[in-house]
């Protein structure tokens, strides 16, 4: 009984949000959102979702709050390193026959995946002629992008993924360390643009020839799952190409007919 | 052996350490190294009679399945009667986590659930079952000396009272009479 009443006060909820904010959760996967909404309770002291809503209505500072706590963000360098690995070995040569490259990162939370993709291209020679567009819907996310600061505790494993990724030099020769920290050398995001951009609200901005966006599909419902594959169609140029996180599919989507797959194990796709 | 049983649409399971020999149907925890090429569900397909596989997001739950969370990713029950995954935090140390599975089940499907929890050495799936008991689903909990591990079990026995307490046999006979009340 009690729940029902929470199911509506989650509607409600997600609608005052838009409403109010312009920010669309309508179409997020429901369990793990209301979770994440439950726990809210408990850090911003409220006894209802309805006592949340009404408080993040009327304040500004807490849905910036609650933004942070909804789409926590949850990423490190070189994930899944066979990605990488292929990316390098089946994709990067075929890149390699465009003279200038425009990359979308969708999701980039707070920059791992924008690094980690910034130093494969250093690598493999393309940095220079890539123009990088690296979105989110969490400013604060993308403001720590631009930083460029990872936890000095991180590397050890890091550096293993950049390994098994197929890198080629030292992993410290891209960072500072200091105290528990590292800064990551800005060159390597000197041709990143970091945009607010929501897959359920907004449009495509440009033409690019790969689209990178991995485990942000599975926070998605089937039909916001379609539009966001609809933006990267669309954005991609003729035989561009597709990477998702590794349990993501195209399969039984509106869009398994557009696309072939280049490297299935590593759900890395090809624009037909 | 058993009192008349609820009509069911989906069991889970949570196991952590040493509960390989006991899986029967349907969404599945098991805790495991955090290596994304896990040959779990090859392994189980050959010794049952159920299609066994790793869950893919916004899998459709069907009849005579068995899903496996895979390695790395919180699985989740959304009330469509689908299957969702999430690379949020662990819980409980754990990513899949059994009290993330069981939590959603209970929120997705109230009473037509059965949760069951085995032998583990950490206290993942007792918070997840007790809400399943709160949403008035049936729940089962391995007796902690027949466990391998007894963590777990005890850590849920701590906290509620479970429809049963069972051994692995017990619990089999369990899945029979419940599959039996489902055909």
């Amino acid at each position: 009984m009690s729940e029902r009443l929470q199911d509506i006060e989650l509607r409600l909820l997600l609608e005052g949000i838009f409403l109010r904010y312009s920010h669309d959760f309508r179409n997020y996967s429901k369990a793990s959102l209301k979770r994440r909404v439950l726990q809210a309770l408990t850090r911003f002291d409220c006894p209802s979702i309805s006592t949340l809503q009404e408080r993040v209505l009327r304040d500004p500072a807490l849905f910036a709050e609650l933004l942070q706590f909804i789409t926590i963000p949850v990423s490190e360098m070189f994930r899944d390193p066979g990605y990488f690995l292929a990316l390098r070995q089946q994709v990067v040569p075929i890149l390699r026959t465009y003279p200038s490259l425009k990359v979308w990162i969708a999701g980039c939370s707070t920059g791992e995946e924008v690094f980690s993709m910034a130093i494969l291209f250093q690598e493999e020679g393309l940095l220079e002629r890539t123009l990088f567009y690296a979105t989110d819907i969490n400013p604060r996310s993308m403001e720590k992008a631009r930083q460029g600061i990872f936890p000095l505790e991180r590397m050890r494993a890091y550096t293993a993924s950049y390994q098994k990724a197929g890198g080629t030099r030292a992993f410290s020769d891209y960072y500072t360390a200091a105290y528990d920290g590292v800064l990551f050398d800005k060159s390597l995001i000197a041709n990143v643009t970091f945009a607010d951009h929501s897959l359920a609200t907004d449009s495509v901005f440009s033409e690019t020839q790969l689209v990178s966006c991995r485990n942000v599909l599975i926070y998605f419902n089937k039909n916001l799952q379609n539009r966001a594959l609809g933006l990267f169609h669309e954005s991609l140029s003729h035989r561009g190409f597709l990477g998702l996180g590794s349990k993501e599919s195209l399969d039984f989507s509106a869009y398994a007919s557009h696309f072939e797959p280049v490297v299935k194990q590593e759900r890395l796709f090809r624009r037909l | 052996m058993f009192p008349p049983l609820k009509p069911l649409r989906l069991i889970v399971i949570g196991a952590s350490a040493g509960g390989l020999q006991v899986l029967l149907p349907l969404a599945v925890v098991l805790h495991l190294p955090d290596d994304r090429n896990s040959r779990l569900a090859e392994l189980f397909q050959q010794r049952l009679a159920l299609r066994v596989r790793e869950a893919e997001d916004k899998d459709a739950i069907l009849p005579g399945s068995l899903y496996f969370a895979p390695p790395g990713y919180h699985l989740l029950v959304e009330d469509d009667f689908t299957l969702s995954l999430s690379r949020d935090e662990p819980v409980q140390f754990s990513r899949p986590s059994i009290d993330v599975l069981f939590e959603s089940a209970a929120d997705a499907l109230g009473e037509q659930v059965c949760g069951i929890l085995l032998t583990g050495a950490n206290q993942d799936g007792a918070s997840g079952l007790h809400a399943l008991a709160q949403n008035r689903g049936i729940t089962v909990v391995q007796s902690p000396q027949s466990a391998e591990v007894p963590t777990m079990p005890e850590a849920a026995l701590k906290r509620f009272h479970p429809d049963f307490v069972l051994d692995v046999p017990g619990i089999h006979l369990l899945l029979i009479e419940l599959e039996r009340d489902h055909g």
